[in-house]
């Protein structure tokens, strides 16, 4: 009896990707190039882990965009998560993948912890909740990171929360929002000044696109003149979705497709939009690791739930942090760098002593690299 | 065995260890006499010696020895397909076992934590000493310490273990070469999935056990197959997976290794479980399996061998090293691209992203 | 934001949460997101919540756009 996982095991069969492969290579035109940004940290990390960059013809560049939660966590937010646990006494609750983020004085949530921090690794959100259940004694904080398909349980938490009036517990919110990061980058200096990066097209991520539906990226397509395809998550998908945007530069459509029909509608997920409008406001701005303030990019606690936001409960300040001076996080993530391009890659900045976070993050940048694709920096040496 | 003048036994129903038991004084000798002595009774332990006096196998057999060792803090202690107990037997008799020793003789040292329920430490004894005589390979020497309440996880084991060597036979990780075939004894992931399933309390259609094995009958049915020299290097892939096994050996070796994804065997359910948890297989800890790595013209001969034995049952041929200054351990994906299968940072955390 | 898993829901246990089955292996998830998921649904799974529903016809027809390429690549040498 197989018991294969449906609506996955299909999504990555080699022999269609070979297939996908050679329409893709027959459809670039010669002598063009193309260069697309996967926004995705999924789909970063799914081009890697299945070595998609083998089957793509040399004339498309991947750009690996911001779209990692965790990337893009500045360190002056984790060193106020650091400080709830080490100084505030609270047990701090957060997804593995913000762990091992370096922050300042050397420490990182995982070293914090080492130090005496109760720091709680948990899969979701209702998981910190029942640890607020459970020790009714002390202050419990969610350290919320992620994009829209992350906020809504978390709006959902906040909400059982108050139903409660649970007291010990708080959120410190620092999701935050696609279509912004997408702008910045859009904006961004570089691209403008110079058109050295010239973005061709977006692969619009997966199950962000789930919860927002497909309709806040028309903006782009229409401002910005930039095609978006719209992907599942899926190897197969990641693949189409390219051969969908080569399609689209060659005719010259700047349109919203979306290839990820199975999940995605035009509206979204209402229930989910409507538990998060709620629950959350915009922030005027916020920043974001790498790129500096970006006004409306983020989500902060509304005053009716004020009783659970764990900045306003803690009185806590916010502090930004430089990078190191020779991190190239911040380009890299704008799409204007690549991870061989900055001199801390591989050298001082590795998997096992990130320097930033694009190293931490099994999705950014240079970890995906590093881990899965390093090999081909390799020089194949000339006979 | 001596018998002592105890006012009364052992409560193992109830008892629980106290800070008498790590004392050295008569509570101390109860503890050993009614609860490890009993389990393990062997003609060393009943001579009360504080070490074992032991004999070894005749030349040439016995020319040379393994020693091996390991400390055992796994969480939780029972677990399903196994415990804290035969984990830590199994363990040290498979590392002996890796270098192509028989293994002989265990000691075992114990950490016990004040308040660990008796019971429980009966249990784990209890399955330590079936794991030791299901292998041939007595404990016969050991040692017991009691920490206070808090500075221990209830008890941690760390076991040592000696084997002999015949001579001439070189297996380690250093000896592979280009063109040398990767075999893998079986499926990856069953260990450490078991285990997290405890924690996050995820259940399965049919259970995932822990994969936990003594390996060294199956070892013996393989160097027996192939000449010697045939078998380069055996490891078990524990912690760190067989990633970190085969980045060890790629290291130890100055090679590459290039592997196939699709011929890598994986239970559906441990497959679907990590991705579920958002955790890469390769990665995961394997209790009962071996990587071993071999002369291209004794492949199939090997890997026949492995396949003989109800431990190998499930054995493939999962790769080849190759000639890469890089070290780099590469596999060909099941989707048709390639990666590099790196090294592991720190603990393998569930992502979200 | 990016790891979920499309699953069958096999049982509802209230009207907030559900099994689901992905593989052979079960889970309790919320479906607070998705109130609509019956037994027998997939649903799209991300940090022990339901984001969204899966379309099965859309599914098949995305995975036939897929064959139909491999019906017209395969033909080329």
């Amino acid at each position: 009896m197989s018991q294969h996982m449906k609506y996955v095991d299909e999504y990555r069969d080699g022999d269609l990707a070979q297939r996908i492969a050679e329409s893709i290579a027959a459809e670039v035109r010669p002598g063009q190039r193309y260069s697309f940004m996967e926004f995705c940290g999924g789909h970063t990390h799914a081009i890697a882990r299945y070595g998609i960059a083998e089957l793509l013809p040399p004339s498309i560049r991947m750009i690996h965009g911001p779209g990692c939660p965790v990337c893009v966590l500045p360190i002056g937010r984790i060193d106020q998560a650091i400080h709830l646990a080490l100084q505030r006494d609270a047990i701090v609750c957060t997804y593995g993948d913000t762990m091992r983020v370096p922050a300042s004085g050397g420490l990182s949530l995982m070293k914090a912890k080492a130090r005496g921090g109760d720091i709680r690794m948990v899969y979701s959100a209702a998981d910190a909740l029942k640890i607020a259940r459970a020790t009714p004694e002390r202050e419990v904080v969610f350290f919320a990171i992620g994009f829209e398909t992350t906020t809504p349980p978390t709006a959902l938490v906040l909400r059982q929360a108050a139903k409660e009036q649970l007291a010990n517990f708080s959120v410190l919110s620092c999701h935050v929002l696609t279509p912004s990061a997408i702008t910045h980058i859009l904006e961004s200096a570089e691209v403008r000044q110079y058109g050295t990066v010239p973005i061709d097209g977006f692969v619009g991520p997966a199950h962000v696109s789930i919860v927002i539906g497909s309709a806040p990226y028309e903006h782009f397509a229409e401002e910005y003149r930039k095609p978006v395809v719209i992907a599942g998550f899926e190897p197969l998908d990641v693949m189409q979705a390219i051969r969908m945007l080569v399609r689209q530069v060659n005719e010259g459509r700047c349109e919203v497709e979306n290839e990820f029909t199975r999940a995605v509608t035009p509206d979204g997920n209402l229930a989910a939009q409507a538990v998060v409008s709620e629950v959350f406001e915009l922030r005027e701005r916020f920043e974001w690791r790498g790129l500096g303030e970006v006004p409306y990019s983020a989500l902060k606690i509304r005053p009716a739930y004020a009783h659970w936001d764990a900045e306003r409960r803690f009185a806590l300040d916010y502090a930004p942090v430089p990078d190191h001076k020779q991190c190239e996080c911040g380009a890299i993530l704008r799409g204007v760098k690549t991870p061989t391009d900055c001199k801390l890659f591989g050298t001082v900045c590795t998997p096992e002593n990130p320097m930033g976070s694009c190293m931490v993050s099994s999705e950014g940048a240079c970890a995906a690299h590093y881990s899965y694709g390093r090999f081909r920096d390799i020089p194949v040496v000339a006979a | 065995m001596t018998k002592q003048n105890y006012i009364r036994p052992l409560d193992l129903k109830h008892g629980r260890v106290d800070m008498n038991h790590g004392a050295g004084g008569r509570a101390s000798m109860q503890l050993i006499d009614e609860l490890f002595a009993r389990a393990f009774d062997n003609e060393w332990l009943r001579q009360g010696n504080d070490g074992a006096l032991l004999e070894l196998p005749a030349a040439p057999a016995g020319q040379r020895l393994v020693m091996a060792t390991d400390g055992h803090v796994i969480s939780p202690i029972f677990f399903p397909g196994g415990d804290i107990g035969c984990l830590a037997v199994h363990g040290t008799v498979n590392d002996v076992a890796m270098l192509g020793a028989t293994p002989l003789y265990l000691a075992a040292s114990f950490i016990l934590e004040e308040g660990f329920a008796l019971a429980d430490l009966k249990r784990v004894v209890d399955s330590m000493a079936a794991a030791s005589r299901a292998a041939g390979v007595p404990i016969v020497t050991g040692d017991t310490k009691v920490v206070e309440r808090g500075k221990g996880d209830g008890v941690f084991i760390a076991t040592t273990g000696i084997g002999c060597v015949p001579e001439g036979r070189r297996i380690g990780g250093a000896q592979c070469r280009p063109g040398d075939v990767v075999l893998l004894s079986g499926s990856i992931g069953d260990h450490g999935v078991a285990v997290l399933s405890q924690r996050e309390s995820l259940e399965f259609e049919t259970a995932i056990v822990s994969d936990t094995a003594a390996l060294h009958t199956l070892v013996a049915a393989l160097l027996a197959a192939v000449p010697e020299g045939a078998v380069r290097c055996l490891r078990d892939p524990t912690r760190g997976g067989l990633a970190t096994t085969l980045n060890e050996i790629a290291r130890q070796s100055k090679a590459g290794m290039l592997l196939q994804e699709a011929a890598i065997p994986i239970q559906p359910q441990v497959e679907a479980a990590c991705e579920l948890l958002g955790l890469d297989p390769l990665y995961i800890a394997n209790e009962g399996k071996l990587v071993a790595i071999v002369a291209p013209e004794q492949a199939d001969a090997a890997l026949a061998a492995l396949r003989a034995h109800p431990l190998g049952a499930q054995a493939a041929r999962i790769g080849e090293v190759s000639d890469d200054p890089q070290r780099f351990v590469q596999m060909a994906t099941r989707f048709g691209g390639r990666r590099v299968v790196d090294w592991l940072s720190g603990e393998p955390l569930p992502r979200i992203c | 934001m990016c790891l979920a898993l499309p699953a069958r829901i096999v049982a509802l246990l209230d009207h907030d949460t559900a099994v689901i089955d992905l593989g052979g292996v079960r889970k309790t998830i919320s479906i607070e997101l998705t109130p609509q998921a019956q037994p027998g649904d997939y649903v799209i799974v991300h940090v022990g919540h339901a984001i969204g529903m899966v379309d099965a016809e859309e599914a098949e027809r995305t995975l036939a756009l897929f064959a139909e390429l491999a019906a017209q690549e395969g033909a080329a040498p």
